[in-house]
């Protein structure tokens, strides 16, 4: 069983309450992603050149996890190139789902305060819901991510 | 971390006047309440979703598969007459539940979805023609949303949607400005799954009825907590689902007065439901048959049939009662605390508590209740028109049904407590 503390970390919540690049990018990519079941609504900007993430943002609604979540992956992909940011939500992805214990761990650098989530499988969709926006916006993609 | 039993409002302790009903008995009777989940006590606080289900419902089920199983309405052997005449039995039970005029007014179906799509695709597609209009209020289940969406779709006809006031409230002066000479079936809950609001059937009904108009009546979320006497309400059909009264899922019921069942189109065809068939001509069955087609959930049908004879043991008023005290109690409670904002404050309410907290996401709130094992319903609750109303995007719901108690709701109080205290 999970223990609200490893869940509701102090960073996740600073983030969650005083979320970074909440603003909107004009002129650059952006991508809606919707949780439909709990209502969470994000948008997330991207600004690409030569393929690297030049500029990141978001804006929208959710749960502290969510938003956080939201708040530090804009931090973790700013200046990183595509196919870095792809490989950082995979290895993500895998910390949520699996846990900590399973190496790779140092590529996430604060992102691993999330590796609570996985005690918590419901709310693997909350902390992964701008990173598949995130991802729909790298690819080019318009049409809105739904994490049903 | 301080626990919930450090908390000044922890209930363990408290002692409360009694209830009007034999709480103590009543909780023996449902096998789950006596569980724990996540090493805590279960406080089961999501009935609008689903309620729990009684040992005497839980054992006719059993026995009906142990002992009494066999197809209905055309065997000539002992067991296909014995689960036929339990069958209607049970049809009968649902039928003194409602005060229905006839037996044959009671159609079982999957649930209140069903019912309410049943109406759509048969009265509906039958009555409602190009520029014709549907009526329903802004308080209303997806379930009561989107089938008359699919009809109006197809038929060209067009969907009003009556107003709700700050408190969650039908604003029955828009309502009746809402009905007028292309209003072919108007569509309301009897109380609100999103806010608990009761609605006046009765005064709905007299508008409706003036101007010659069917309604059909939502009762998913007020069949397990009042009295229904579909007769003295006079609406036209009356629908809802088994699982949310302490019987068992995947089937519900449609009440329609029988003229109009008479003169409304099958619904799906099948065996069953018809008298005679040759490829020239089929002769629909009488009713209630001939809108049930195919073998019936008939196990279903028996276990809600044993839940409404449950209840009726009870008594419906008294279970009303100590509900309408239970919601008193908890509305007073947790409006009380700093922070929290309650959601739908209707003077008629039934059964639920919507709140939302400042700066907490109502998803949050539900996890750090289950962790005490307390279990709320969070999101918009397939009401997202509802939630467009308040401009929120969710709310947490606590709901209750006749075997939650006043320390339940001081346990639901403390996990509150103990949400603010995490994110504090």
């Amino acid at each position: 069983m999970g223990d609200l503390r490893d869940l509701y970390q102090e960073v996740i919540l600073e983030h969650s309450k005083a979320p970074r690049n909440y603003r909107e990018l004009s002129d650059a990519s952006r991508v809606e992603g919707f949780n439909p079941l709990c209502g969470d609504h994000f948008t997330v900007f991207i600004k690409l050149e030569n393929d690297t993430v030049q500029d990141v943002a978001f804006q929208g609604s959710g749960c502290a996890i969510s938003k956080a979540s939201a708040s530090m992956m804009t931090q973790a992909i700013k200046g990183k190139s595509k196919a870095e940011a792809e490989k950082l939500f995979s290895t993500f992805h895998k910390l949520v789902t699996e846990g900590g214990a399973n190496g790779d761990q140092a590529d996430l650098g604060k992102l691993a305060v999330f590796s609570g989530v996985s005690e918590f499988p419901v709310r693997v969709k909350c902390a992964t819901l701008a990173w598949h926006t995130m991802k729909a916006a790298l690819e080019g993609k318009q049409e809105p991510v739904s994490t049903e | 971390m301080t626990t919930a039993a450090n908390l000044p409002t922890a209930a363990v302790n408290v002692r409360h006047a009694k209830s009007i009903l034999d709480l103590q008995k009543i909780r023996r009777d449902f096998p789950i309440l006596a569980r724990d989940v996540r090493g805590k006590k279960l406080v089961y606080l999501d009935n609008a979703a689903t309620s729990q289900k009684p040992q005497v419902v839980i054992d006719a089920i059993v026995r009906y598969y142990e002992q009494e199983n066999a197809n209905i309405h055309r065997g000539v052997h002992f067991l296909s007459e014995l689960a036929t005449s339990k069958h209607d039995q049970a049809r009968q039970s649902v039928q003194n539940f409602i005060n229905a005029a006839h037996v044959r007014e009671l159609i079982f179906v999957r649930g209140a979805t069903e019912a309410i799509n049943l109406v759509a695709q048969t009265y509906g597609r039958k009555h409602v023609g190009p520029d014709d209009e549907v009526l329903i209020s802004a308080m209303e289940h997806h379930s009561n949303i989107v089938p008359w969406q699919i009809l109006c779709d197809e038929k060209g006809a067009r969907l009003r949607v009556a107003p709700i006031n700050e408190a969650g409230e039908l604003r029955l002066d828009e309502f009746e400005k809402l009905i007028g000479p292309r209003t072919r079936i108007i569509a309301v809950p009897h109380v609100s799954n999103a806010l608990g609001t009761v609605n006046p059937l009765g005064k709905i009904v007299e508008l409706a009825h003036a101007r010659k108009i069917p309604v059909i009546v939502d009762g998913a979320q007020a069949a397990p907590h009042m009295r229904i006497d579909v007769q003295a309400l006079g609406c036209d059909f009356y629908a809802f689902s088994s699982h949310k009264m302490f019987g068992p899922m995947g089937i519900g019921v449609l009440y329609g007065k029988t003229e109009l069942l008479e003169a409304m189109p099958p619904y799906q065809g099948g065996g069953d439901m018809i008298s005679s068939v040759t490829f020239e001509k089929t002769i629909y069955n009488k009713l209630p048959f001939k809108f049930e087609a195919g073998t019936p959930d008939v196990a279903g049908a028996i276990g809600l049939g044993a839940a409404v004879e449950y209840l009726t043991a009870i008594g419906m008023d008294k279970i009303a009662e100590h509900e309408h005290e239970l919601l008193a109690y908890a509305t007073d409670k947790v409006s009380a605390i700093p922070g929290v904002r309650l959601i739908g404050t209707a003077k008629e309410k039934a059964s639920v508590l919507s709140f939302v907290m400042e700066g907490i996401h109502p998803h949050d709130i539900g996890t750090i209740l289950d962790q005490e094992g307390i279990a709320i319903r969070t999101g918009h609750h397939c009401a997202q028109p509802v939630m467009q109303c308040f401009g929120i995007p969710a709310t947490a719901r606590a709901s209750f049904a006749l075997y939650n108690t006043k320390e339940e709701v001081d346990a639901l109080a403390a996990g509150i407590l103990k949400v603010q205290e995490v994110f504090s």
